[in-house]
């Protein structure tokens, strides 16, 4: 395996343990950061992929660079609808129909 | 062939501070090693030639992310705390 | 059930990513070379750095769409914060405790210094790492600091002097674009004239740095309005 491919490789499991985090996590602020190191993982490709051929590539850069800081804001939107959640039920997860979500507990 | 295990140390490191961030029980512990993590992505921005990259993943992506996280976990005690009483 | 549905999961995930390790491996050799292509064009971008090049002029477009994109979650954030910061407004100002005093004795040090290095990154984006989005984060992380020392208080939703700050550099960047598509005929969208373009640039990034620090610190700022009221709570 050479060494361009280490860090594609490197996003694409990251991707994978973002996805799986992502559904199988109940806590929102979880899920916000299994979703933080989805997009990390695909900068990693995106970027990693781009110099290949041996010269960093900027366009991916730069695009990168604007992915970086839309995910900020998308977590800060994300955080505000937890937020909003919490206010209204006192607990930062989706209602799932047919479980008692009293796992919040051992959480903290 | 040093700089290959650098990087091999690196992305170890990044997918174990990923990993733990996602499995850890607490959460707390899990939006600290999410910051941890951010610092191990500027690092891999820096091996794959991406200044730039690495300065906002620095910022943003393990300062003002993690500031808005821990926030987050913060406002979410105290309601818990609020609920106990 | 729930143990099946999460080994289902579990196994789709790790069965995907094998997919996409295969798939890397097996890629051909890339037969577009952007690096070359941006390298070729740079001496007519205005700018030396190439990514603040790509930023700003030859992917241009794609900067201000972002910007918008910022502009409208930090408007969807104010109007889930609207009806909460209203109960929670305190008058009264809160009681400092002992330790903070050290934190606001070093905020009193680290901002000035942050907005120095915010205007040193602004201008280093023409030739080298660095540009309007990372001064704005530091911008941003000095207002972090500068709540977190208890220095700054936002309440309810910004007012007209801040809506225009928010606005600003959106606004400046729009109206470049519409005159460069007013003036120049056969012009694309956002190209620059030629003599200009260092300068055009150096004072787009200018607005972009402040509105968009102003943006990311209203974002944290807003998520962070009611640490006080849970402090009395307590």
């Amino acid at each position: 395996m050479s060494t361009a491919l280490l860090f594609p490789l490197t996003g694409a499991a990251l991707f994978v343990m973002g996805v799986a985090g992502l559904l199988l996590q109940p806590h929102l602020l979880r899920k916000i950061i299994a979703f933080n190191i989805m997009g990390s993982g695909i900068f990693l490709i995106l970027v990693g992929l781009g110099q290949r051929g041996g010269s960093p590539d900027p366009v991916s850069q730069a695009m990168v660079l604007t992915g970086i800081v839309v995910s900020v804001a998308a977590t800060g939107l994300a955080l505000a609808l937890a937020r909003r959640l919490l206010d209204l039920t006192g607990k930062m997860q989706l209602p799932v129909p047919g479980e008692d979500a009293a796992r919040d507990g051992p959480d903290a | 062939m040093s700089v290959l295990a650098l990087d091999l140390l690196l992305v170890t490191a990044l997918l174990w501070s990923g990993l733990q961030s996602l499995v850890s029980r607490n959460l707390f512990r899990s939006i600290v090693l999410f910051i941890v993590f951010g610092l191990f992505m500027a690092l891999a921005w820096v091996r794959l030639d991406a200044p730039d990259l690495a300065l906002t993943e620095t910022i943003i992506g393990a300062g003002i992310t993690g500031a808005l996280l821990l926030n987050g976990v913060g406002q979410w005690h105290a309601k818990q705390r609020n609920k106990l009483k | 059930m729930r143990q099946l549905a999460v080994t289902f999961i579990i196994i789709l995930c790790i069965a995907f990513g094998l997919l996409l390790f295969l798939v890397m491996l097996d890629l051909p050799a890339p037969h577009v070379h952007l690096a070359v292509q941006v390298n070729e064009k740079l001496a007519e971008s205005g700018v030396i750095h190439p990514v603040t090049a790509v930023l700003l002029n030859f992917r241009g477009y794609d900067t201000l769409l972002e910007v918008v994109v910022l502009f409208v979650a930090l408007t969807a954030m104010l109007t889930q914060a609207k009806g909460r910061n209203l109960q929670h407004i305190t008058t009264k100002p809160c009681s400092v405790p002992m330790q903070i005093e050290v934190l606001q004795w070093l905020t009193r040090v680290v901002v000035p210094l942050a907005i120095m290095v915010a205007g040193y990154l602004l201008w280093a984006g023409a030739y080298r790492a660095g540009g309007a989005f990372q001064a704005a984060a530091v911008l941003a992380a000095a207002s972090v600091l500068l709540r977190l020392a208890s220095m700054l208080h936002t309440t309810g939703l910004p007012g007209p002097a801040s809506r225009i700050g928010l606005l600003a550099g959106l606004l400046f960047f729009f109206a470049v674009a519409a005159a460069g598509t007013i003036t120049r005929q056969q012009g694309s969208l956002l190209q620059y004239p030629d003599d200009w373009a260092g300068l055009l640039i150096l004072f787009i990034e200018a607005g972009l740095t402040f509105s968009l620090g102003l943006i990311l610190a209203r974002t944290f700022l807003t998520l962070a309005d009611d640490d006080d009221t849970r402090g009395t709570e307590r």
